[in-house]
């Protein structure tokens, strides 16, 4: 989706955001994507604990990923104890 | 016109104070939230006398005593970030350190006031007077006042308040005054009762309003959580230069409001400088005119007077205002004088004057372009005597009969 950039008549004061860092999907910057193996993993919320885009999300069951934002840096994977998130390539 | 002022002078307080002083009890009457400052000579009195009056609860300003020039700023970005009405000081080396938090300032189009007391820039170190300092903040985005004595140090920084905060403007004003020369000799300066200048300011500062898509409305700006907003974020190639014409813009706005707060200024204490942008001196039939900045103005414009009486047509401008820069008001009043003398009192190595370069570009357009000399003169607080001042006069005299210029970067008072 291509946004219509604005001029600079239509900007708030002092380079002031307009829009919410939520509208701002980061997940295109992603090379390498978590998956995560719920059959291994334990519900311990360290993932969710540690990313640090909040792109670790608790749906009420399992842990889930939001591809949207996720960069993809790896450091769920890192720090899960018992090795249930794997980087996997975006393109192959 | 005198009678009808809003505060007489009987009614203003004479006080014997040095510049320093001066721009001290301005700040103290201007309901300052933040003062966040860091010493140095010769802006320490500034400083020192603001923290005593806090000390002795005469103000309720927060003062932060900083660790370096650079926190003072960025200090005063937050404080102003986050509404308040902010004020620092420096010279020399201390403002060379806030050089990067100067752009922020006014990137952020935050109204912060600083008196920039001019000392001569390090190696070799110096204490004493000129403006290479402010001369090396020009591009930050500050609109740059240079005041000529002490009792204009105290009005302009009441006005500087006023005219960083008009809402056509929010951008951050330097007023300069000259090291040592104005900062630590002693002047009889009119205050007004601190009552009028609260009413001058129009009391605490108002943030302006901004619209806000994603809270559907306009906001103040400023950081508050029942409105929050992100001021500083990563800003690349396809936002940045949108970002940055606002400022062109506030910038073209700002001369007017100069203007407007000198007028002001002078309906309520009878005083005002020039039109509040440039302050001349007999310069209608001038033949030959001197360009200067700051308080050698004062020598310049006794010079002039007296070589008037001797009857050489010489003329004094005095910028009060270097950013914005009023290059068509230079323009027209430059128009027919046969030679334009610009002191610069710090020098661009490789080029010339950084004032120069601007009367250069402000009579480029102009059909009737005067004659053009640089003098460099006062490096490191060197001083400018009245014989050194008719000397610069009659060599702008000769260049005028000889309708050349031979050599146009003269150094005035220098050892060969």
């Amino acid at each position: 989706m291509k946004e219509e950039l604005r001029g600079w008549k239509d900007l708030p004061i002092g380079a002031v955001t307009y829009k919410l860092s939520l509208e701002y999907r980061t997940g295109g910057w992603r090379t390498l994507k978590p998956v995560i193996d719920l059959n291994k993993c334990t519900r311990c919320m360290l993932c969710w604990l540690f990313c640090p885009d909040m792109a670790i999300l608790w749906n009420g069951r399992d842990v889930v990923v939001s591809y949207d934002y996720c960069k993809g840096c790896g450091i769920c994977a890192h720090e899960c104890p018992v090795k249930a998130i794997d980087m996997v390539p975006e393109y192959s | 016109m005198l009678s009808k002022l809003k505060v007489p002078l009987e009614k203003q307080k004479v006080m014997p104070v040095n510049g320093d002083e001066a721009v001290a009890y301005a700040v103290k009457q201007c309901l300052v939230d933040v003062v966040a400052a860091y010493p140095i000579t010769p802006q320490t009195i500034i400083v020192e006398r603001f923290s005593e009056f806090v000390a002795n609860g005469e103000v309720k300003t927060q003062y932060v005593p900083v660790e370096s020039e650079h926190s003072a700023m960025s200090a005063c970005i937050g404080a102003a970030a986050a509404g308040a009405r902010a004020f620092t000081s420096t010279s020399s080396q201390g403002l060379a350190l806030m050089w990067e938090n100067l752009y922020i300032a006014s990137g952020f189009r935050l109204p912060i006031v600083m008196a920039v007391v001019n000392r001569a820039l390090s190696a070799p170190i110096n204490i004493h007077c000129d403006h290479s300092d402010a001369y090396g903040m020009r591009d930050s985005g500050w609109i740059q006042l240079f005041v000529e004595n002490s009792q204009e140090a105290y009005d302009t920084t009441i006005q500087a308040f006023k005219i960083a905060e008009n809402p056509e403007v929010q951008l951050p004003v330097a007023v300069n005054l000259d090291g040592f020369f104005l900062s630590h000799t002693l002047e009889n300066v009119y205050m007004l009762p601190e009552e009028e200048v609260h009413e001058f300011l129009g009391g605490y500062r108002k943030p302006v309003k901004t619209y806000i898509d994603y809270l559907n409305r306009e906001v103040e700006y400023k950081l508050d959580p029942a409105s929050p907003l992100s001021i500083g974020p990563l800003d690349l190639y396809d936002y940045y230069f949108e970002h940055k014409m606002p400022q062109v813009e506030a910038m073209k706005r700002a001369g007017d409001v100069v203007r407007g707060v000198n007028e002001e200024w002078y309906e309520l204490t009878g005083r005002s400088y020039g039109d509040g942008v440039i302050d001349s001196y007999a310069v209608e039939d001038a033949d030959a005119v001197i360009v200067v900045l700051g308080s050698s103005a004062g020598t310049m414009k006794y010079v002039a007077s007296v070589m008037r009486r001797k009857g050489f047509k010489v003329g004094v401008v005095r910028l009060r205002m270097f950013r914005p820069f009023p290059f068509n008001e230079v323009k027209d009043l430059l128009k027919g004088v046969k030679a334009v003398g610009v002191m610069d009192r710090g020098l661009s190595f490789g080029s010339y004057g950084p004032l120069y370069l601007e009367i250069n570009t402000a009579l480029y357009y102009s059909r009737e372009r005067p004659l053009l000399v640089n003098y460099i003169y006062g490096l490191g607080g060197r001083d400018l005597s009245p014989a050194m001042a008719e000397e610069v006069f009659i060599d702008l005299i000769n260049t005028a009969k000889l309708g050349e210029v031979k050599e146009y970067l003269k150094f005035i008072g220098v050892r060969s």
